[in-house]
């Protein structure tokens, strides 16, 4: 057996095979061949090699779901039969340069064409340009796909994870995420708790491929992962691990119960989701609505913007999923540490105190009205709240309504029904509590996010592993910001929640009540945890 | 040469499902077939320059066959594009 230790982000306990999660990051270089006949011949090869992957899957998808959902591979199919497509990349192979260049030159010819049309839905074909042509590419250099490729459901280890490359994971193949990087604040840990999963970062391993497919023991309780552990301890593990299951089990008991104390005070608690399925983790975990939609997953791992129609029917499925339930929806939140190409955003020393959030909407009015478009058309489908990340000021906030009302002038204009939206911010700058009382006559509610006001109020970078002792998140500092905040909301009569981390931390509930938050917005794992600690009290 | 107009009635236009059937017709026969639409034209025999018509609800598309089996093709396009479109 093996043994390593590492930060633990969620107490629970996953055992299963361990799959290596290997980086892909393939970078197709251009080179001159004295064989043009031999790049011709792999083409043909890889061609006819994707042909039968895409048939298969047609075939595969046609028998499980139908023909609605096998026909896009039909025409992937049909995309590496097209004359033009071939003719493009025969071109480039007769000029005497490898088939890898030539298919990326095609697809970024044709992806191109497409993502300059005028029509939404044709639009987004150019990704579908892009898939086949990436199939076509991997399978010349020999790569495997993307993803889980394991069959059923594994602990998936890396050296680190992106957020990009963690949306696209299917939920179901995760057991648990094991890093060898990664503090417990990091986006990884962050999604890991979202998703109520075991995670373990900071292993500092590097041997991955000896234990790749062996079974792992993650222990969230002792920040341990055990690997090929002796039948005795594993034994001892899967009894420990069905009592955690059976614990959660009791608090499943407090579902469709209130969030009051003995003594009658009561509080609201909220999920924060970052992706359109959560929701019904939200909805499983009984959260009273949605305290913090992080709205980045739509512009995460893509190499383009979303459109206003594919944000429109994202943000329109949560708001019905979550019915009479309020949805705070908090815009674009992206900055030079979350990796977005297509921002064309410039490397920055210092990311978390540079061109970020609203600041880039304010700047790029074009993306953030597109995204403010989306959001009101579709408020006419349930209880929808906007808040503003970042804001440091109330010129930005006054500029912000601005822009709001634009929006809300041109939808009207264009005959789309609108609901009633509360617009809020998110306090998470020191300046931004500091002048509460001033920002309050604007705006609808407040949402303190803890994560960010402890990093600029303590002058901690979160990220930063050696720094975790000193990003106190109980410093007295934090607590009296939060004390302010609230006292302020209430002074002009509008609500004050918390969505940062800090709101499941259940020693501080208590403290949180007497201050007066109205809601706490926790992860969907947390929801029935916080309500325990509120009941006890 | 034949020739014929036809109004597209399917509320998402000319999409990758209807182009893709439509590749899959033409390809049965050896005339040449063009579709025209939008101010541009295609060989309906090629996905990509279909799709890139962008045609939409409500626009007239042209299609022309030219070749020994045009009286065919014009036929099995009239019927594919009356049942897909």
């Amino acid at each position: 057996m093996e043994k390593y230790t590492g930060k633990s982000v969620l107490k629970g306990i996953a055992i299963g095979r361990i799959y290596w999660y290997r980086k892909q990051e393939y970078r197709v270089e251009k080179v001159e061949t004295a064989d043009s006949e031999a790049e011709k011949k792999r083409f043909a090869d890889a061609l006819e090699t994707a042909k039968e992957q895409l048939s298969g899957l047609y075939e595969e998808t046609l028998a499980r779901v139908g023909e609605d959902h096998a026909m896009i591979f039909d025409i992937h199919k049909m995309l590496l039969e097209d004359g033009d497509y071939l003719d493009t990349v025969n071109g480039v192979l007769e000029e005497g340069f490898n088939a890898e260049y030539a298919v990326e030159t095609a697809q970024n010819q044709f992806a191109e064409l497409f993502a300059s049309m005028e029509d939404e839905y044709m639009r987004a074909r150019a990704a579908d340009i892009r898939d086949v042509s990436k199939r076509v590419i991997r399978i010349l250099a020999g790569i495997p796909e993307d993803g889980i490729l394991a069959d059923g459901p594994v602990i998936v280890a890396a050296d680190d994870l992106t957020p990009s490359e963690t949306v696209k994971m299917d939920k179901n193949k995760i057991l648990a995420f094991v890093t060898a990087k990664g503090s417990s604040n990091s986006h990884t840990a962050i999604l890991a708790r979202s998703m109520n999963l075991p995670a373990l970062v900071s292993t500092g391993i590097s041997d991955w491929e000896a234990m790749d497919g062996k079974i792992g023991v993650v222990d969230g309780f002792g920040g341990e992962f055990l690997v090929e552990p002796e039948q005795e301890l594993l034994d001892e593990m899967i009894h420990r691990k069905n009592q955690w299951v059976a614990d959660l089990k009791a608090l499943e008991q407090l579902k469709g119960k209130d969030n009051v104390t003995g003594d009658g005070r009561r509080i609201d608690v909220f999920a924060n989701i970052g992706k359109v399925e959560d929701a019904d983790g939200a909805l499983e975990a009984d959260a009273g609505g949605i305290g913090l939609f992080r709205s980045e997953f739509l512009y995460l791992g893509r190499d383009s913007f979303p459109t206003e129609e594919e944000q429109f029917i994202s943000y329109k499925s949560v708001l019905e999923k979550m019915g009479d339930k309020k949805v705070v929806i908090r815009t674009l939140d992206i900055g030079a540490d979350k990796k977005v190409d297509y921002f064309h955003l410039d490397e920055e020393d210092n990311p978390a105190l540079g061109y970020r959030a609203i600041r880039i909407c304010l700047d790029r009015p074009e993306i953030f009205m597109t995204q403010l478009r989306a959001i009101f058309r579709a408020s006419a489908y349930g209880r929808v709240a906007i808040m503003f990340p970042m804001v440091v000021s109330v010129s930005e906030v006054k500029r912000i309504k601005e822009i709001v009302g634009q929006v809300k002038q041109d939808l009207s204009a264009e005959g789309h029904p609108m609901g009633e939206v509360e617009l809020g911010i998110m306090v998470e700058t020191p300046a931004a509590a500091l002048i509460s009382g001033d920002l309050a006559k604007e705006v609808d509610f407040f949402s303190i996010g803890t994560n960010d006001l402890t990093q600029y109020t303590l002058a901690v970078d979160r990220q930063n592993q050696k720094l975790e002792a000193t990003c106190d998140t109980h410093h007295p500092a934090i607590l009296e910001l939060i004390r302010m905040t609230v006292e302020n909301a209430h002074k002009e009569g509008i609500w004050a929640g918390i969505c940062g981390e800090l709101a499941a931390d259940t020693d501080l509930t208590e403290t949180f009540l007497s201050m007066g938050v109205d809601e706490l917005s926790v992860s969907a794992s947390s929801v029935l945890k916080v309500r325990k600690a509120v009941r006890d009290l | 040469m034949k020739e014929f107009e036809f109004t597209v009635k399917d509320p998402v236009g000319l999409h990758a499902r209807p182009a893709g059937l439509l590749v899959k017709e033409a390809a049965k026969f050896g005339s040449s077939i063009t579709v025209s639409g939008n101010g541009k034209s295609a060989d309906a025999k090629k996905l990509i320059q279909l799709m890139s018509l962008g045609i939409k609800q409500g626009m007239t598309v042209s299609c022309r066959m030219e070749g020994e089996d045009e009286e065919a093709a014009c036929a099995a396009m009239q019927e594919f594009l009356e049942g897909n479109l």
